[in-house]
């Protein structure tokens, strides 16, 4: 096993448009839930069970959660490289990671679409 | 006027320590730098680097009231009292004042800063408009001091693998140059998460800058050729 620090592993371009990108959709998405919370003014769970049980809504909001998740990937990435210096522990926890906001990413679906 | 220096010399001193010196500077005293000659003249143990007193070689870059910058262009009259002197942070102390800057060269070689060409060399030079040249305005005025990579937490993090502001705006110099032909390998190079990708554009290098650049926008720049050269 070499003893000097390998680096080169060719990618990060992709990750850093990725945080750009899903940071404008999360942005695009506060946006217009505000609007839209002041535009219908839901007032109790009737109400806003009605707003979720909207598709667009429905995918709307799916698309700023998953926006969400990748953007923590980048983010946690990040962190665990600037801190996490042994290999092994660092792969463990990126694959923590990953696996933890792969199950929210599924879980948010099932919220999303069992309101009805 | 009043000062604290950073003193430290490993073969005597177990840990470092700050002195404090009263000099009395004399009226043409008016740089820094000049009043570190004269603290030098009463107490010769301090160490210090300094060569050109005038801006242009970089060497005796140092952390001035918290922040980088060089002794020589840094005027007193603007600086408060007692004025604490420090080394260039996140770079292992040589002695007092003086940095091992290894590491940092280490990372400016890394990015291969010199003209490639594969073509025959002109009979005169390689020409270039006068549009290409302004290209490299900003760029190549770098002097090497150091003062924005070790101001940069990236850089302090991993400066075995982040080649740092400096590097980067080098790195972009000569990707900018009409007369280089080897853009797309040094774009290579540099598409890693630690080479360019630990840069998250906090600008630190920018606020301290003696020479007045601006790496953060050489690696906007580098970021940008990538996307174009990617989409």
């Amino acid at each position: 096993m070499v003893k000097r620090i390998p680096v080169g592993a060719h990618y990060g371009l992709r990750d850093w448009l990725v945080q750009r990108v899903t940071a404008v959709v999360m942005a695009v998405y506060a946006v217009v839930l505000f609007l839209v919370l002041l535009t219908q003014r839901p007032s109790g769970f009737e109400a806003w069970k009605a707003l979720f049980a909207c598709q667009w809504m429905r995918l709307a909001t799916l698309l700023f959660l998953l926006s969400l998740f990748w953007h923590a990937w980048v983010g946690m990435r990040d962190i665990l490289m600037d801190y996490v210096h042994a290999t092994g522990a660092r792969l463990v926890l990126q694959v923590g990671v990953i696996l933890l906001l792969v199950a929210y990413g599924l879980w948010s679906i099932q919220i999303l679409w069992s309101i009805n | 006027m009043k000062f604290r220096i950073y003193r430290y010399d490993p073969e005597k001193d177990s840990s470092p320590y700050m002195k404090d010196y009263d000099v009395a500077l004399e009226p043409s005293d008016r740089m820094l730098l000049d009043a570190l000659v004269r603290i030098k003249s009463q107490d010769d143990s301090l160490s210090l680097r300094r060569s050109c007193r005038e801006g242009v070689c970089g060497s005796d870059a140092m952390n001035i009231n918290g922040k980088n910058g060089l002794a020589c262009i840094t005027k007193l009259a603007d600086l408060r009292e007692p004025v604490e002197l420090r080394p260039l942070p996140g770079l292992p102390v040589i002695r007092d004042l003086i940095v091992d800057m290894s590491q940092f060269f280490k990372q400016y070689h890394s990015i291969r800063p010199y003209l490639r060409n594969e073509e025959p060399p002109p009979e005169r030079e390689r020409l270039q408009s006068p549009a290409e040249r302004e290209e490299l305005d900003g760029l190549y005025e770098c002097i090497l001091c150091a003062c924005c990579s070790t101001a940069c937490p990236s850089f302090w993090w991993n400066p075995d693998k982040f080649v740092g502001p400096a590097g980067l705006l080098a790195a972009y110099r000569f990707i900018a140059d009409s007369r280089d032909q080897a853009t797309n390998d040094r774009l290579d190079d540099l598409e890693d998460p630690y080479r360019l990708f630990r840069c998250h554009s906090i600008m630190n290098c920018v606020d301290v800058c003696p020479k007045g650049l601006n790496p953060t926008h050489a690696i906007g720049k580098i970021k940008e050729v990538m996307v174009k050269r990617m989409v």
